[in-house]
């Protein structure tokens, strides 16, 4: 159990020079004890390299790392206490599932007593008392990468558990079983845990706390909600929420948007800024008769609870929410934008507004 | 129902006939003269079982030296498995996992395999002399008393070596190609997991390497079984008939005594004798492996 620090981590597999060398651009973070965090980010956007670091599999070129304020960048990963869960299921293919359990401890010289005692508690929790005489090879791949979450839970001085995209190749069925498992673990156990995942839904269930990464850099940490409403970067705007925030290029004027000569109101008035984007979800996005922006149809989508239309706005393309019962005719309608759901980006930076 | 045409199996017939003649036919000469006997003049009359009697009885002459160069093949076998699989593995681990070194070691190891079997012979024979030798002149320039020609002892760890030499880097790459496909995931748990280097071996490397080191052994089993050109041109059998193996033995028969009978008999029973022997290897080696798959589903 611990609180993890990161002063100014980066990390650049070769030399250095510019901004763009670093896999991982320098950040300052404390990851609190007890808590569930999400790194979300599209492939290749640094989230392994930051988990990888903090289990030491990486030594990290920029910044120190700290636990519970002692400096461990340069220990070794076996000296960590770091449970780390793989992306494919690891476990030892001759031996039982109970000698799997319990090999981080026996490599630990643990007595056999305190090792049976605590290998049981752990498969207790995780439902695998029912397998342990067995052998682990040839296990469903959801029971191995529960071994793999045992082997690390079963030390009693684990200071966090790290997970890399756990769940990418279990069956669909079982993925939410595991993952509220993961939620059961994390309540009972009170450990910092660390899931790193492109899927959004998994981020969002399963963490306190989302860490939305792209291109090696940190862009907004916050909950779930916080991520919906308010996101701070158009590239958390866009990757959250399905589909997608719609982006549209707009001029500034006070307490208006102006789209390609189309007024919109805003919350709030701007200061004048160039390089804006409006930011609006789906949700908030609804097709009319008529009293909005005059759109194009493109396309209407029935997901069954609800409707989508894809829409066009001269030469810009966005998603809106067709309201039940509203069936709409032809192919010209309106879209009304919430103007308390609309958000402003200079430079893909959210801007906080003026309230007056 | 699909209508059923023999006509199918015209389109087998070229492949039939192709085994016929480079398998079948001269098999089946082999098996001709393992029944009958010759006065000479290409005349031949039948003589039952009786060449194989003999074969199998080690108080005939015949018998003896079939009993005893196959005791030699097995030890002979044996001992190179003994030392060509484990040494083979600790080559496969030392080779560098990435960079240039991969390269340049994977052909510098592979050379010997790349050299044909008779040069390989010649190469020991000079190598290995008493007199002029590197090898040879120099154990007894150390006053260890080295001569092949003359001392079984010597004769024997000439030919291991030689073959150990020769081979033991097709083990090495067969295993090598075996780690290489075990993720880094597996040695990155069990670092967090604390294990050390003979845990790491044990309990990931060679459990994966299980499946190539079955073929590694079938592979070397079977070529060392076969075991006949080196040793002909090194030793030629002796001293004595110390590095006489069965296949050394049967040349001898066949060719040097032109005795065809016994050398016929003797061939047969030698090829069913790896036959059976590999079929032994490969069906109880993948016979555990299922087992261990089976365990899971009991």
């Amino acid at each position: 159990m611990a609180t993890i620090t990161l002063d100014g981590i980066g990390h650049a597999y070769g030399p250095a020079r510019t901004e763009a060398d670093y896999a991982l651009k320098p950040l300052h973070h404390v990851w609190q004890q007890g808590r569930a965090y999400a790194l979300l980010g599209p492939s290749g956007c640094g989230k392994t390299t930051l988990l990888n670091i903090i289990s030491g599999l990486v030594t990290p070129s920029h910044g120190r790392l700290l636990f519970d304020g002692t400096d461990v960048t340069r220990l070794p990963t076996e000296q960590r206490n770091i449970a780390q869960v793989f992306q494919f299921p690891v476990i030892y293919d001759t031996m039982t599932v109970a000698e799997n359990l319990g090999f981080p401890l026996r490599n630990r010289g643990v007595d056999r007593v305190t090792i049976a005692a605590r290998v049981t508690e752990i498969a207790t929790m995780l439902d695998l008392v029912p397998e342990l005489g067995r052998r682990a090879r040839g296990l469903t791949a959801d029971a191995k990468q529960k071994i793999s979450l045992g082997r690390g839970l079963v030390r009693a001085d684990v200071a966090a558990v790290l997970f890399d995209e756990p769940l990418t190749v279990i069956d669909p069925a079982m993925k939410w079983e595991l993952r509220s498992k993961l939620k059961a673990v994390h309540r009972a156990l009170d450990l910092l845990m660390i899931y790193v995942t492109h899927d959004q839904t998994e981020a969002l269930t399963f963490a306190d706390l989302v860490v939305v990464m792209n291109e090696g850099r940190v862009l907004q940490i916050g909950t779930p909600a916080e991520l919906f409403d308010t996101p701070a970067h158009t590239f958390v705007g866009y990757f959250i929420g399905s589909p997608g925030m719609n982006l549209l290029p707009a001029a500034i004027e006070g307490r208006r948007a102006v789209i390609d000569g189309q007024a919109v109101d805003l919350p709030a008035a701007y200061p004048a800024m160039s390089n804006i984007e409006i930011g609006i979800r789906p949700e908030f996005v609804t097709l009319a008769p008529a009293g909005g922006l005059p759109v194009r149809i493109d396309r209407i989508e029935d997901l069954g609870r609800r409707r989508l239309a894809r829409v066009s706005l001269g030469a810009h393309r966005l998603v809106a929410t067709v309201p039940p019962g509203y069936a709409p005719a032809g192919d010209h309608a309106s879209v009304l934008f919430d103007p308390a759901q609309t958000h402003v980006f200079r430079n893909s930076e959210r801007v906080q507004g003026v309230r007056a | 129902m699909k209508p059923l045409s023999n006509r199918a199996w015209f389109l087998v017939i070229p492949v039939m006939i192709f085994v016929l003649f480079s398998s079948v036919i001269p098999m089946m000469t082999v098996v001709n003269y393992s029944v009958q006997d010759s006065m000479g003049q290409n005349s031949f009359f039948w003589n039952g079982s009786e060449w194989f009697q003999h074969l199998f009885d080690p108080t005939t002459d015949i018998g003896g030296r079939f009993a005893r160069a196959l005791v030699r093949n097995l030890v002979f076998s044996g001992v190179v498995l003994a030392i060509e699989i484990p040494l083979g593995i600790l080559i496969a681990l030392s080779i560098p996992k990435r960079g240039w070194a991969v390269g340049a070691v994977l052909v510098a190891i592979s050379l010997p395999m790349l050299i044909p079997w008779r040069v390989v012979g010649t190469i020991w024979q000079v190598f290995a002399r008493g007199d002029i030798g590197l090898l040879g002149a120099a154990l007894n320039g150390m006053g260890i008393p080295y001569n092949y020609t003359q001392d079984p002892v010597s004769a024997w760890c000439t030919i291991v070596v030689m073959d150990v030499w020769h081979w033991t880097a097709m083990v090495s790459l067969l295993c090598y190609a075996g780690l290489k496909a075990i993720p880094d995931a597996y040695y990155q748990a069990a670092r967090i997991d604390g294990a050390n280097r003979w845990s790491v071996f044990v309990n990931i490397e060679l459990p994966k390497l299980r499946r190539v080191l079955i073929i590694a052994v079938l592979l070397r089993f079977m070529q060392s079984f076969m075991i006949y050109t080196e040793p002909s041109v090194v030793t030629g059998g002796g001293p004595g008939e110390a590095t006489s193996f069965l296949s050394l033995d049967l040349v001898k028969i066949a060719l040097g005594q032109v005795d065809l009978g016994n050398a016929a008999a003797m061939s047969i029973a030698y090829n069913l004798i790896t036959l059976t022997l590999c079929w032994v290897f490969f069906t109880v080696m993948t016979q555990l492996d299922a087992r261990a798959d089976r365990e899971q589903a009991a």
